[in-house]
């Protein structure tokens, strides 16, 4: 039966139940869940997974979160930005908690993921909360695969993993788009920060976008004019505000 | 109204696919184009997925889920390579 | 089904049994569905036809639309996806004032619409005072998320019948399914008989 051996069959997607351990607050809009799964058995840097939530009556709500823990992180964790008038994110960031259980599927996501032995270099263009599935990346990558990330923020508040981000130093290029700060860059991201802070063509960089539609969409038609082939740009969207 | 690319499209793709579909490449029966799963334009809010050729706009496949089974429409896919 | 402590979602005000068909929750929102990217037709290109069994296809620009006689209508509204909402108030012309003076052996329409989604129906569910084009919700011109600048507004079926973006009907002898019918969707999708997929 060497057919079957050879594709890579997908296990079933099944509800796991996800209990909350702890969280920490990034930003004041934005919460990283550590959740305990029942049966979760790794993921692929980049992936996401599917949350339900039901309530008494019955009704339930299904969104999506990309998973910001690394591959060998012990924990899965997921960074729910709040959104205001959200029908899941209030409950997420503000009601869960510790020991409250909810449902997750996952990992889910093949096109979107990187793994370290597909090797980089690795240019990472983030839109607010679209730095989420970079986190992953980021925390899966070793020492000898350069990378950098281009993250755009509104403020510097809403900036999420500060420390973990500055650690990285010259590797992240953060932008704010609100607010002006002394020492920061201000602007949108545009073809020349995107040449500046970005790896050449030349270098063959695998390009990941992640963010809001139109941003991702601004951002991978700038990068592909800059003469990056489009099949190195993978790009995931998180609809108009972001999950 | 969301409109989103593969990625979002690929956890219900998954309840009935066994292989992976956002890096399938595909052709769009209308307008030629090849390209990934994942970058295709997915509307999601609707009483079905619905999946549309990034280029054209065409709709590539349908997948609607009922209370015990599924009904798939891909006839706007000449063909679709999975692995 | 494992519960979600102190999750309520969106608001789900109760209703009386009579306003509420089977299985559905009521919204005090108006979610947007769609099955592709929202058309944006100029009003100087827009137009709404009747074609297909009938002796003179008939046709209005926008201008020729609005002057037409149209009316405003509060009705209760029920999406297949289970949310309902009720008292919507909508303005437009009843699809019986489009076909006044038609004659035709038809029994069927389709609906077609920007953007290239279709629906179909009987023709009686769509005349007798049940039917309208809608330009108008909630008292401003329709939003193009929800289908302005003008949709069919069939509101005793389930609401994927009341096609946005709407550009005319097309008379048919014969039903043939629409875009989701012909996905699993019911051809006639009465939601007061739960009538959601096939067979139901």
């Amino acid at each position: 039966m060497a057919g079957a051996a050879v594709l890579g069959r997908l296990a079933p997607l099944t509800w796991r139940v996800a209990s909350l351990a702890e969280f920490v607050d990034e930003t004041p809009h934005a919460r990283t869940l550590v959740l305990d799964v029942d049966g979760w058995e790794g993921h692929r840097a980049g992936q996401h997974v599917d949350v339900r939530l039901t309530a008494e009556d019955g009704y339930q709500a299904e969104r999506s979160y990309s998973i910001a823990s690394g591959p060998d992180d012990r924990t899965l964790e997921l960074t729910v930005e709040l959104i205001e008038d959200g029908e899941v994110s209030p409950y997420l960031v503000g009601e869960l908690q510790h020991g409250d259980t909810f449902e997750v599927r996952g990992p889910i996501g093949g096109w979107f993921a990187w793994d370290p032995a597909e090797g980089g270099p690795l240019l990472l263009v983030a839109g607010g909360s679209g730095v989420v599935p970079f986190r992953s990346m980021l925390r899966a990558r070793p020492a000898d695969v350069p990378a950098r990330l281009v993250y755009s923020a509104r403020t510097l508040e809403d900036v999420i993993y500060r420390d973990e981000l500055e650690a990285l130093g010259d590797d992240v290029v953060l932008t704010l788009t609100r607010e002006q700060r002394h020492g920061t860059r201000s602007g949108r991201v545009d073809a020349d920060l995107l040449r500046e802070a970005g790896f050449a063509p030349a270098q063959e960089p695998r390009i990941f976008v992640c963010g809001p539609t139109p941003f991702v969409e601004a951002v991978a038609s700038e990068l592909v004019e800059l003469g990056h082939p489009p099949e190195r740009v993978k790009t995931e969207r998180f609809g108009p505000t972001g999950r | 109204m969301e409109e989103l690319d593969g990625n979002g499209a690929a956890g219900r793709l998954r309840e009935v696919f066994a292989l992976e579909l956002t890096t399938a490449r595909g052709q769009c029966t209308h307008c030629g184009n090849v390209g990934a799963l994942g970058e295709a334009r997915v509307f999601m809010d609707a009483p079905g997925l619905v999946v549309r050729c990034r280029t054209c706009e065409s709709v590539l496949l349908v997948l609607v889920r009922g209370d015990d089974r599924y009904w798939l429409g891909a006839q706007g896919m000449t063909w679709l390579e999975l692995h | 089904m494992p519960l979600t402590r102190g999750f309520r979602g969106r608001s789900r005000p109760d209703a009386p049994p009579d306003r509420v068909p089977p299985g559905q929750y009521v919204t005090d929102d108006f979610p947007v569905l769609s099955a592709g990217p929202t058309p944006h037709t100029a009003l100087d290109q827009w137009t709404f036809s009747i074609e297909g069994e009938i002796d003179q296809p008939r046709s209005w620009t926008w201008d020729e639309f609005r002057a037409l006689p149209s009316e405003q209508v509060t009705k209760d509204i029920h999406c297949v996806t289970k949310w309902s909402k009720l008292d919507t108030d909508w303005e437009g012309v009843s699809v019986d004032t489009l076909l006044d003076g038609v004659e035709t052996e038809a029994e069927y329409v389709l609906a077609f619409c920007d953007g290239g989604y279709t629906t179909n129906l009987p023709l009686e569910d769509v005349t007798g005072g049940k039917a309208w084009v809608a330009f108008g919700y909630g008292g401003e011109p329709l939003d193009p998320e929800h289908g302005g600048p003008a949709r069919l507004l069939v509101p005793h079926l389930y609401f994927w019948k009341s096609a946005k973006w709407v550009r005319g009907l097309t008379l048919r002898n014969e039903d043939a399914p629409g875009f989701w019918e012909q996905y699993g969707y019911h051809n006639y999708g009465d939601p007061w008989r739960e009538q959601r997929y096939w067979g139901d």
